[in-house]
């Protein structure tokens, strides 16, 4: 069986569901973080799918690697900002992180 | 002298007196003693003033000496060509000999004031006002125009006024100060109509060339009614200032002011403006002009004698006498009789300015007493009052020997003539009558205050003849009322200086139509329109004048012989009493007593009214027409409360209700607002979803 | 005399001066009183100036090149904006024998105000910035030349006005104050959409070949430059020429205060400071009747000759009236407004005569209304000053006790009265001459001349009551002979009515050449202008 474009975006998509999953349920802020890694993992798997059954160059190679490096910048500072929550609130729990909603 | 020195000596004569008023007005107060430098600069006017009258009457007698100025210039007026208004001086016989008499006048009341006023805390200023009321009047004299005339008619005006009121802490002074002033005022307006009536149609003020205007058939208004009211209206000016019916009410009561004052502005000279002004108009008045100025001057004679009866103030009794021989002035120029009337103003002047004065020493000398039922026999004390007072009572009787014999008999013939010529006998009746009663009550005058036996023996033995400062114009003026200084002939008027050769008739400018038929000489008619013609009246009224001679005088010296007689009976002797005939015609009595009550008359209805409308207009004015503008304020104010809700409670109304209502929303909406991010994402992914399925492909 | 712009500097000079002040501490009361004084006294030296330099024998009036002193640049210009096309103000100055006598009395009047303001001691600073503001306003209003212009001055006298009537003023002041303001915005309003509506009637071609619209006083007098369809325009068969007219009467005649818009003028001068009554009695007043003659008449010649005779109505009605009302005051100083009221109806009463005699009689009379009036207010406020009250009944006898106060009283009621030698007869004298000459308001004249027998008997009586009879001891400690500063602001006044009494010519001449133009002029217009002549 040829590997296809549909296989690819198959892959893309549960990808992108478990880490939407991820997001919405969990509690835990770096849980919540890996699901954002995730949906952008699932968003590089269609940049390079794209790239190679489409008629677009290296474009979408070229963004992919984009994307990690802007996915390794933002869990970096996430991180950080997560960390500073902690030490702040002694907990990494987002819904009871709310100060802003008064 | 040249006709130049003669003008230049007139303006200083006319500018002296100002300048005394100045000088004595701003520096009386440092220099109590200045009031005799205004003393000497009346004496030196009425020394150039008899120069000027020598001057003139020997060398120009028959020529008029003239000089004029342009004061405003309007340039070249649009559809009217150039305009100017121009002042000037016209000296004539007529100017000439009133700057005589009202120099010598005003030159005798100042000596006379410096003794009568001596005690007065304002006595510099007293002299200062005599010199301002002589440059007024001369003014008026010198005139050669309308306009110049009115400026010092008013001026006079304000002199009087200020002389009047010149004791204005007693209310009675400043209130006849004020009526004199407002009641002249009236004339005036009639005379500044007039005035702008003549000025409208010849673009001029001079007399002479409104004059020639007429002679040569320009009309006012290109009609002889306009001609005739514009002579009337002017003649309104001399009813006001002349004391004429109906407004002769400010003259008795002017007497609050000094006595010299009454006898030389309210008596000689002021008065005798108005006449003087009517006789500066005559050539311009048309017959009926003529009828109406006879007939106001023959009811104000009558009018004024029939209250001079009664009076127990012996300066009212000589008021309403000068408003009456003012009203025979008057008459006689209504009646044509143009040389007498002026005649009779001269001789009038000295007779009656000596009475005043005469009146004036006797007030003095009995401390302010004016009522004659507290005087009595002070023929001893005072000798040389009791007999000018006496000549000059014997010349406005007209008796003969006296200059006043000679005017007034003048005056009678033309009033007769007169009747002759046209029918109105009314007039000389009325002449004659008040001949009558003037000789009854002018010896009334005499007999109570001289004859007889004191009534107030208190006052009696505190009485005493005036200084010599105030007996010599007495003298001055008594004398001066005697026939040799007019003519030589004692009996008969026509031989006067006056009559004969100084002062004639001038030829009227009147259309024939419009003029009596006997006031145009045919002969002269077409000559030129020299004013100094020598006979001007036609062969008719000649004839008339001649014919009403002797009657006139016979009958003229009956009425006054028979008036002496009343009073020597009623008065002297006590044949018949005076009360008892008050009595039997109570209601005349108490009219002329009160004056026929023409004050209170006034008082009622015009004053009255005039006060009560301005209260009505004020309260119109306050309530009505500043109550519309308030009002209209008020109503704005309701307006904007009622917007004001509207404002409160429907724009904002609104306005909270929209607030209120996304309030409503927004609380139920609130619940979607968890603060919790996942809530979120669910939320969007959800809308993506339905997003897609409405607006996808599908 | 070319290179100085002598009438702007004329018309800002008090401005500097208000600035000056403004820098001052408001402590330096006294000095501020100075740099007052001296600003006003530069006026008057620049309206001697102005004097020296007249050329007398110049017309003015709708003739530019007659104009003198003239200074003309373009002040706001916008191009460019779609429908209206290009705005144009110009900044238009320039004075001939109407608005320089009335230059003369402002210069004059403000002086004396800020001698009689020496005894102001509330918040001074704000006062005299205010009052020069209005100086300002004042003059500007008789040099401009563009309506605009004239407009911005008009209005910019307003609001001195208001806060010196509301701050400085009597118990009732705020009442005055926004009483007199709504009334004269009241007619400003009139004012400004004939102004607008005029704007757009007319048109000039400027040195470009462009044709723009204009608010130049002197190309509106010009029929030929209106456009043939302009709402005002006398070429347009359904112009709105008497609408505009008598809305425009209105605006000015509530200044003068013409009946029955007279009413803010009584409550104005009772409730405002002595100072400021004489500024609006001697210069305020003024503006009305010159805006009448400076905008009214020539602009509109053929509708002044048909409305004439209300012109002369309402001015007969004002003599009358006013000398009737004040008859039954009780208070000194409304009495005087009210003859004000009278008084200004004989410059209505003498325009209307649209004669060279009576339109000199009318400008001589609103000069000389300005220096008695002046000096009437001020008669009362030396007396509301050492008394304060001016209930006319509670004195009497005041002659003995103030006799050099009397003498000057006695000139100015006598002034006020129309005695000859005065300055006041003169004027009011050639009104009547005026009117009288014209057939159709000869009647109304003879009425007219009642108020001067109505005039003599409210100012005697008001002099009997006051100064003669027996002295209210209640007063002998407070009422003094007048001081050194009260000779200083009654003397100059006094001199020039007498002056003006005897050789009126001085100021008569100034305004002839003028007057005889703008009757020529009136003369000439005054027929209308037909579609059939073009």
């Amino acid at each position: 069986m040829e590997v296809g474009l549909n296989h690819f975006l198959t892959v893309s998509v549960a990808l992108f569901s478990l880490g939407l999953y991820g997001v919405v349920t969990r509690k835990n802020a770096v849980m919540v973080l890996m699901g954002v890694e995730l949906i952008l993992n699932s968003a590089n798997i269609n940049f390079i799918a794209f790239s190679k059954f489409g008629n677009f160059s290296i474009d979408g190679q070229l963004y992919a690697l984009f994307v990690i490096i802007l996915a390794a910048a933002e869990a970096a500072i996430a991180l950080a900002i997560v960390l500073n929550i902690y030490k702040r609130f002694a907990n990494v729990n987002v819904d009871e992180i709310n100060n802003l909603k008064e | 002298m040249s006709e130049f020195t003669n003008i230049n000596l007139s303006l200083i004569v006319l500018l002296l007196p100002l300048f005394g008023f100045f000088i004595v007005l701003f520096f009386g107060k440092k220099f109590p003693k200045l009031y005799l430098a205004e003393v000497g600069i009346i004496t030196l006017a009425f020394i150039l003033s008899l120069v000027i009258g020598y001057s003139k009457l020997s060398t120009y007698l028959h020529q008029d000496i003239l000089f004029s100025f342009t004061w405003i210039d309007f340039g070249n007026v649009p559809n009217l060509g150039n305009l100017h208004v121009d002042l000037g001086i016209k000296i004539d016989n007529l100017t000439v000999i009133m700057l005589f008499v009202v120099n010598l006048i005003s030159m005798l009341v100042h000596i006379y004031s410096i003794a009568y006023m001596k005690d007065d805390s304002r006595y510099s200023r007293y002299f200062a006002y005599l010199g301002i009321f002589t440059f007024s009047m001369l003014g008026i004299v010198l005139t050669d125009n309308l306009l110049m005339m009115y400026i010092f008619w008013e001026l006079v005006g304000l002199s009087s006024y200020l002389l009047i009121g010149f004791w204005y802490e007693k209310q009675s002074a400043s209130d006849a100060g004020k009526k004199a002033f407002l009641t002249n005022r009236v004339g005036d307006i009639g005379m500044f109509i007039g005035i702008l009536v003549l000025f409208t149609n010849y673009k001029s003020f001079s007399f002479d060339f409104i004059y020639a205007q007429i002679a040569s058939g320009n009309l006012p208004f290109g009609s002889e009614a306009w001609l005739t009211a514009a002579g009337i209206l002017v003649f309104l000016g001399a009813v006001g200032k002349s004391a004429q019916f109906p407004l002769h009410v400010w003259l008795p009561d002017a007497m609050e002011g000094p006595t010299p004052v009454s006898a030389l502005i309210h008596a000689a000279t002021m008065v005798a403006a108005g006449v003087y002004l009517v006789a500066r108009i005559f050539v311009m008045l048309t017959a009926d002009a003529m009828l109406v100025i006879a007939v106001v001057g023959a009811v104000t004679s009558l009018f004024a004698a029939t209250i001079a009866l009664t009076q127990n103030d012996i300066k009212k009794v000589l008021a309403y006498s000068t408003v009456s021989q003012l009203g025979y002035m008057v008459m006689a120029l209504g009646v044509g009789a143009y040389t007498f009337a002026f005649f009779h103003l001269v001789t009038h002047a000295f007779f009656k300015a000596c009475l005043f004065l005469g009146s004036g020493s006797v007030i003095h000398s009995m401390h302010h007493e004016q009522d004659i039922r507290e005087m009595g026999g002070l023929k001893k004390k005072m000798p040389i009052t009791y007999y000018t007072f006496l000549i000059s009572t014997l010349a406005i009787s007209g008796i003969p020997l006296t200059s006043g014999f000679l005017s007034k008999d003048g005056i009678l013939a033309g009033t007769l003539a007169f009747g002759q010529l046209t029918g109105h006998w009314l007039i000389p009746i009325i002449g004659f009558s008040v001949a009558f009663l003037t000789a009854f009550y002018m010896f009334r005058l005499v007999i109570l205050t001289f004859h007889g036996s004191p009534r107030n023996h208190h006052k009696y033995e505190h009485a005493h003849e005036s200084p010599f400062v105030m007996v010599m114009p007495l003298v001055v003026l008594s004398t001066l009322s005697i026939f040799f200084w007019y003519t030589p002939n004692p009996i008969s008027p026509d031989a006067s200086w006056f009559t004969s050769n100084w002062i004639t008739t001038p030829q009227t400018v009147v259309p024939k139509s419009a003029s009596f038929d006997f006031m145009i000489n045919e002969s002269v008619e077409s000559s030129s329109h020299n004013s100094h013609e020598e006979i001007i009246h036609s062969e008719k009224y000649t004839h008339a004048m001649h014919w009403a001679h002797y009657p006139a005088m016979i009958m003229s010296l009956i009425v006054a012989g028979l008036g002496i007689l009343l009073a020597f009976t009623m008065y002297q002797w006590k044949k018949i009493s005076p009360d008892k005939i008050a009595d039997s015609v109570k209601a005349l009595y108490k009219g002329s007593l009160n004056k026929w009550y023409v004050d209170e008359i006034y008082a009622k209805s015009f004053i009255g009214g005039t006060i009560k409308l301005g209260d009505i207009l004020s309260w119109f004015d306050k309530w009505i027409i500043d109550g519309i503008v308030n009002g209209s304020a008020y109503v704005t104010k309701v307006f904007s409360k009622i917007s004001g809700l509207f404002d409160a409670y429907v724009v904002d109304g609104l306005v909270n209700g929209t607030a209120l209502f996304s309030g409503f929303v927004g609380f139920n909406f609130k619940k979607l607002q968890t603060g919790k991010v996942q809530t979120y994402i669910v939320l969007v992914v959800f809308s993506i979803i339905v997003l897609f399925f409405i607006i996808g492909p599908f | 005399m070319n290179g100085i712009p002598i009438l702007s500097l004329i018309t800002f000079l008090p401005v500097i001066g208000m600035i000056l002040i403004l820098f001052m501490p408001s402590k330096m009361a006294r000095e501020i009183k100075i740099t007052s004084l001296i600003i006003t006294f530069l006026q008057i030296i620049l309206a001697a100036i102005l004097l020296s330099n007249f050329n007398y024998s110049a017309g003015g009036i709708y003739e530019a090149s007659s104009f003198q002193f003239v200074e003309k640049f373009q002040w706001i210009k916008i191009t460019g904006l779609s429908w209206i096309g290009t705005v144009k103000v110009d900044y238009f100055l320039g004075a001939d024998g109407i608005s320089l006598p009335m230059l003369l009395l402002t210069a004059l009047v403000s002086f004396i105000a800020v001698i009689s303001s020496w005894s102001i001691n509330k918040s001074v600073k704000g006062f005299f910035a205010l009052f020069l503001l209005l100086d300002t306003g004042m003059m500007g209003v008789f040099v401009a030349l563009d309506f605009f212009l004239f407009y911005v001055f008009w209005e910019l006298m307003l609001l001195p006005m208001y806060f010196l009537i509301g701050i400085w003023g009597g118990p009732r002041k705020e009442y005055a104050a926004i009483k007199f303001f709504i009334y004269t915005l009241f007619g400003s309003v009139f004012m400004l959409l004939v102004m607008i509506a005029l704007y757009f009637s007319a048109s000039e071609t400027l040195a470009d070949g462009t044709t723009v619209f204009t608010f130049n006083l002197l190309t509106l007098m010009d029929p030929t430059n209106y456009t043939t369809n302009g709402i005002l325009s006398p070429l347009n068969p359904n112009n709105y020429r008497l609408a505009a007219y008598i809305a425009l009467f209105v605006g000015f005649a509530i200044k003068i205060p013409m009946f029955p818009f007279h009413t803010w003028l009584p409550d104005a001068h009772v409730e405002a400071p002595t100072p400021i009554s004489v500024i609006l009695a001697g210069v305020l007043l003024k503006m009305g009747t010159y805006g009448i003659l400076r905008i009214s008449f020539p602009i509109f010649p053929e509708i002044t000759k048909d409305l004439s005779y209300y012109i002369a109505l309402f001015g007969v009605i004002n003599i009358i009236y006013g000398a009737l009302v004040a008859l039954a005051q009780k208070d000194f100083k409304k009495l005087i407004a009210y003859s004000s009221v009278s008084h200004m109806g004989y410059v209505l009463l003498g325009m209307a005569s649209m004669s060279t005699t009576g339109i000199t009689g009318a400008i001589f009379q609103m000069f000389n209304h300005g220096t008695i009036t002046a000096m009437l207010f001020l008669i009362v406020g030396v007396i509301y000053d050492r008394a304060h009250t001016r209930d006319i009944n509670s004195f009497g006898g005041l002659a003995n006790k103030m006799p050099v106060y009397t003498f000057f009283v006695t000139i100015a009621f006598f002034a006020a009265i129309g005695l000859p030698s005065l300055s006041g007869f003169i004027s009011e004298a050639l009104v009547f001459v005026g009117a009288f000459g014209v057939e159709e308001i000869r009647v109304l004249t003879m009425i007219g001349t009642l108020g001067i027998l109505l005039g003599a008997a409210y100012m005697l009586w008001t002099l009997q009551r006051i100064f003669f009879g027996e002295f209210n001891k209640k007063w002998d400690d407070v009422l003094t002979d007048i001081t050194f500063r009260e000779y200083a602001m009654f003397i100059p006044l006094t001199i020039i009515i007498v002056f003006l009494g005897i050789y009126p010519s001085a100021m008569l001449d100034i305004m002839n050449a003028s007057v005889n133009s703008l009757v020529e002029f009136l003369a000439k217009n005054a027929q209308g202008f037909t579609l059939s002549g073009m």
